[in-house]
């Protein structure tokens, strides 16, 4: 066993204890710290994902061994079906909505109470509150707002003469932007706090010095405050992107995936068509593809965008 | 009001700024109540019958139907339900706090051939959103015969939970400084001595964050258990409202009694622990 260099033990030759038996004290500390959360982790998050990408090359019920080799097929089943490419579709626009309208309110808001607005404790204590809500409590109570005689319906009644009741989830051309609306209720106030923090991080030296040089308050925030946010705005980005991608709960309860497939996402699809109907190799199959696509996300948006704010900060 | 010295030669708010300042406000509280209307309502709603919930939700309720809250608190599967999301949720923490903060110790003081291969054989599970794994976690929970049990909701939560947590936990116990080790050191502190006494209490507040990360997490988790429990005496308040739900398909009072009696813990909890939540979030960046 070679020697092994700590931090903890700089200067281990000090010590009076043979320096072989202080090494050995060492890797057995490592490996009992280790052990406990890595078996875990390796039973219930890798070793699942590893049998996913097994199962999905066979058809196979899930009850009894699977036995029904298909190769291949699976993928091209899910592929071409056209619920899935639907539910795929619907799931870039929520990708899509997020980040054209959720994320830069988000952060328009956040830098409107700005730093010492009067109350802005009070206001980011309200944002932020939906967050800790489960996606069960706010699909139920959003079922109760969206009802023909419910909140939504009552207030545009009220400031709208002649309205009629709609049904938002019930209707294939609004259900889709009814469901998003709840998301972004639910997440509107994590993103603000996040820019918020981010926000503190941006230098008021800098800004105060733009202005004594003549930038109009559009100019500062345009050519200061905004670069300056990048690291928090690409990091809010990618949140979003891979939350949007994997958005199930609120949307199971709200619709189902319903009516006709017109809110169905990839979560609710491979729940449906994987779970319920217990197809447990085909749903193996949409996993392995979901998890592809992320991956791709993750690396490439890593690779590009956030490696030069974390260059320096992981040795 | 301090202001420094660039400042006072500000001009007096001139009525553009009035104006901005007045627009802002407005915004803010129109969106305050968006956000607040549907959960005020839903509170309202818990005391009122079905036909009321919809003429008035704003309203008053004319008779406070308490009958809405004691017919579900006299029912025990309530009780059931709510030891049930408390064994999910202290399960849950304890084990996410403990494993995560062994592993982050060692990713962030000791250091030894491979340990940046591992660290990032952790992080990896940050890629995996268990809303995508859960049909094959599903599956390898059934193989080890953990269906119904409490353990098989758990020990997933534990192990998506683990890789967020080891790389919050070892960014704050790498920003303790080594000057403090060598010194704990010095005075005959060994490893798990300085593990022990010196660093976690330093890193509380972070300690403190996961903890409750983790416990609002545990507490809302719906599909975990929607799959791997199937036994009514195992469900936890989750799937409890699901069944309250389908019982009074019409009877939304009695819904929404539930939904108060999960969202009033909810709210008392989030205050008492925001401070936590957002230094959790922001990797202490921002004050709670």
């Amino acid at each position: 066993m070679g020697a092994i260099r700590t931090r903890v033990l700089p200067r281990a030759e000090r010590r009076t204890e043979p320096r072989q038996r202080q090494g050995i004290k060492q890797w057995l500390i490592i490996g009992a710290f280790i052990l406990p959360g890595a078996i875990i982790y390796f039973l219930f998050l890798i070793l699942p994902m590893i049998q996913a990408v097994y199962y999905s090359l066979f058809k196979w019920n899930g009850l009894g061994p699977a036995t029904d080799f298909r190769g291949l097929d699976n993928y091209g089943l899910v592929l071409n079906h056209n619920i899935f490419q639907l539910a795929l579709q619907h799931s870039i626009v929520i990708v899509v909505l997020s980040l054209v309208i959720q994320l830069p309110s988000a952060l328009l808001l956040a830098i409107a109470v700005g730093r010492k607005l009067k109350g802005r404790m009070l206001f980011r204590t309200i944002f932020f509150l939906p967050y800790v809500f489960s996606e069960i409590i706010t699909a139920i109570i959003w079922t109760y707002v969206y009802h023909k005689n419910g909140l939504v319906n009552i207030i545009l009644g009220a400031l709208i003469p002649n309205y009629q009741p709609a049904t938002l989830l019930a209707d294939t051309n609004t259900v889709l932007f009814a469901v998003f609306a709840v998301i972004t209720w639910k997440y509107f106030g994590l993103q603000m706090i996040l820019y918020m923090a981010g926000l503190q991080q941006v230098s008021e030296e800098i800004e105060d010095a733009a202005r004594i040089d003549g930038a109009t308050e559009w100019g500062v925030l345009r050519y200061i405050t905004i670069p300056m946010m990048g690291p928090t705005i690409r990091l809010t980005v990618f949140l979003s992107v891979l939350g949007s991608l994997n958005q199930f709960a609120i949307t199971w309860v709200l619709t189902n995936g319903g009516p006709v497939s017109a809110s169905e996402l990839a979560a609710t699809y491979m729940y449906k068509f994987g779970i319920v109907r217990f197809n447990l190799g085909y749903g193996s199959t949409v996993a392995v593809i979901l998890f592809v696509i992320s991956l791709i996300f993750s690396v490439g948006y890593q690779r590009t965008l956030l490696r030069r704010d974390y260059a320096g900060r992981v040795s | 009001m301090t202001t420094l010295p660039s400042r006072t030669t500000k001009p007096k708010m001139s009525p553009i700024d009035l104006w901005w300042s007045f627009l802002k406000y407005a915004v803010l509280v129109l969106l305050s109540f968006i956000v607040l209307a549907p959960v005020i309502t839903a509170v309202l709603g818990g005391f009122k019958n079905t036909g009321e919930l919809f003429q008035s939700p704003f309203g008053i309720p004319q008779v406070f139907r308490w009958e809405n809250y004691t017919d579900i608190l006299v029912n025990s599967s309530f009780w059931q339900q709510l030891a049930n999301s408390s064994i999910i949720v202290a399960g849950d923490t304890i084990l996410t706090v403990t494993f995560s903060s062994l592993l982050a110790f060692i990713f962030s003081r000791l250091d030894f051939p491979g340990r940046d291969l591992l660290f990032n054989f952790f992080t990896l599970g940050l890629l995996f959103p268990i809303t995508i794994a859960f049909l094959p976690v599903y599956i390898q929970v059934r193989q080890m015969g953990l269906l119904d049990s409490y353990f098989g909701v758990i020990l997933p939560l534990v192990a998506f939970g683990i890789p967020g947590a080891t790389l919050i936990l070892r960014g704050f116990f790498r920003a303790i400084p080594v000057e403090l080790e060598d010194a704990a050191y010095i005075d005959g502190c060994d490893t798990l001595g300085f593990f022990w006494y010196i660093l976690l209490p330093l890193a509380r507040p972070a300690l403190g964050a996961i903890f409750v990360l983790e416990t609002i997490k545990a507490w809302n988790e719906y599909f975990l258990p929607l799959l791997i429990l199937n036994d009514e005496k195992r469900w936890p308040l989750t799937l409890g409202i699901m069944q309250f739900q389908g019982q009074y398909a019409t009877d939304w009072g009695r819904v929404m009694a539930f939904v108060s009696l999960l969202i009033v813990p909810a709210v008392a909890f989030y205050l008492l622990t925001q401070r936590y939540i957002v230094t959790g979030l922001t990797g202490g960046e921002i004050k709670g």
